[in-house]
């Protein structure tokens, strides 16, 4: 029965955002609820009449039918609808009498969700309410999980939301691919909303691992979506999801099944994902196209290099310039950290030390943690001062308690 | 901004041998990744080619050398600094050095 349950949810959850996207192109994004709530009320019709008789052979065939029932009746009922869509639509189909009615053709359904992706990361929306949007929209993500995963609450969600809606319509934005010319300047926002949303999913703070797994999945799903197509399949896409795959392919070797991650250096590579791993070098190989460099190239080479468990110095002289690379394209005090420990294992432990001092990132419990390391073995005192500088700044009992554990272990 | 000038005739193509060329370019790149890892590279500039024009007065154009000194410009990269003399610090430990070149520090105007 649990399971049961659990492959509904996920069915409904991928059939939200593909009715939502046909039927929001069908009325304008500016009845987008319209659409959510056709259907929602599909799937309450789903739950009752399955649990009664049980499921039909075809469920999507049947949802999808019950959907434009709905979606007619809306039509027809609807006052918002009368008075201002179907004039519209009727001039729009040349005066036709008939009633335009959804259409779940696969290539509409891809067509639909392809421009529903471009419409919710219209660079007009603020970036957190683009991936909330996302979420709901593109995903089908249910309020709560939304919630869950920001470690915030329904009401702010609904809130956000709600504002993002409204910015659709006040832009007037609308369910189209953006111009030729345009295409590969909006790309790079969709790319980035996708990059956030694979983000959010592996680094969420959310203790909720099916969450946490599904949000990376639904990303991964996102830039697939844009392979299908020749406008969008370019290299830098290829390399985002190719990053994508190396860093997922770790995602089962890292969790616990308590609080907090198992770290880099005491994973187990059996439990890596040879599969995403080899997918991910598939994408790399496509990625190498044409003379760009994005940084999701340069960060998708580094999540290559990690896939390599054994360290060598070519590994960490490649690592090393990949950084230095990705620094000088897009700043980040993590990037700085990582740079500088790769630095440390290609360059050395005193060359390592002299570009850590230089960082002063005081307010960073990382950089306390990477002087640290540093220091370890070599001066273990100063190692411990940075430990425990570290430690003040840490945010959560489980970094706390990591890092009481390195200070023991210096004694 | 600052301006890398080398002895001329020092990268002149063949003049290196590619193993050292490339544990130069390694060098050049840990070097300006540690000003970058600080968050102060403005822009890393352009690459100048060793080919070029000279343009002198009376419309003589040869193909070099650039300029009547022992030096050619290199290249160049922009620095955030609040002071010449952090941007002066900033440039110690540039491989131009090593190479028998130097460092010009400048100011941008706004």
């Amino acid at each position: 029965m649990e399971k049961e349950k659990e492959s509904l949810k996920r069915l409904f959850q991928q059939e939200f955002s593909k009715m939502v996207a046909v039927i929001s192109s069908l009325f304008g994004l500016e009845h987008i609820e319209i659409a959510e709530d056709v259907v929602s009320e599909v799937f309450l019709q789903a739950a009752e009449t399955w649990g009664d008789k049980g499921m039909p052979p075809n469920p999507t065939a049947w949802l999808y039918a019950v959907a434009k029932q709905k979606t007619l009746y809306y039509f027809r009922r609807n006052k918002i609808l009368e008075k201002k869509v179907i004039p519209e639509l009727a001039s729009r189909q040349e005066k036709s009498q008939e009633i335009a009615e959804p259409n779940f053709s696969q290539q509409n359904i891809r067509d639909s969700q392809l421009q529903m992706l471009f419409a919710v990361c219209n660079p007009a929306i603020a970036s957190e309410a683009q991936i909330g949007l996302a979420l709901r929209i593109l995903c089908g993500f249910g309020i709560d999980e939304i919630a869950e995963a920001f470690l915030s609450n329904k009401e702010t969600i609904n809130k956000r939301l709600f504002r993002a809606k409204e910015k659709l319509r006040t832009e007037n934005i609308k369910m189209e691919l953006p111009p030729e010319n345009e295409i590969a300047g909006r790309l790079d926002n969709v790319l980035h909303i996708i990059y956030l949303l694979f983000s959010e999913g592996y680094y969420s703070k959310t203790q909720n691992q099916i969450l946490r797994k599904d949000l990376c999945i639904e990303a991964l799903r996102l830039g697939l979506m844009l392979t299908e197509y020749e406008r969008t399949r370019l290299p830098k896409t290829n390399a985002l999801i190719a990053l994508m795959c190396f860093h997922a392919s770790r995602f089962d070797a890292r969790e616990t099944g308590g609080e907090g991650f198992i770290l880099y250096e005491q994973q187990d590579e059996a439990l890596w994902n040879q599969e995403l791993i080899a997918q991910g070098k598939h994408f790399l190989y496509l990625s190498a196209e044409g003379d760009e460099i994005s940084s999701y190239h340069l960060e998708a080479r580094i999540a290559y290099w990690h896939c390599i468990k054994e360290d060598s110095r070519e590994k960490w002289e490649n690592i090393l310039s990949l950084y230095n690379q990705l620094l000088m394209v897009n700043y980040s005090p993590s990037v700085a950290l990582n740079r500088t420990f790769a630095l440390y294992k290609a360059n050395g432990r005193q060359e390592a030390l002299v570009e850590a001092e230089k960082l002063k990132l005081e307010n960073n419990h990382f950089y306390y943690l990477l002087l640290g390391e540093l220091y370890k073995g070599f001066d273990n005192e100063k190692a411990a001062l940075q430990f425990q500088k570290a430690y003040a700044l840490a945010k959560t009992q489980t970094e706390r308690s990591g890092i009481q554990e390195k200070i023991d272990s210096l004694y | 901004m600052l301006l890398f000038r080398f002895p001329q005739g020092n990268f002149e193509p063949g003049n290196i041998p590619p193993a050292e060329f490339q544990a130069l370019a390694k060098k050049w790149q840990d070097w300006a990744g540690g000003i970058a890892a600080q968050g102060r590279l403005a822009s890393n500039g352009n690459r100048l080619a060793l080919e070029g024009k000279v343009l002198k007065p009376g419309g003589v154009i040869t193909d070099g050398p650039f300029v009547e000194i022992r030096e050619m410009l290199g290249s160049f990269i922009i620095v955030k600094a609040d002071s010449l003399e952090e941007a002066t610090t900033l440039a110690h430990g540039c491989p131009a050095l090593d190479t028998n070149g130097s460092v010009e520090i400048r100011p941008v105007m706004k």
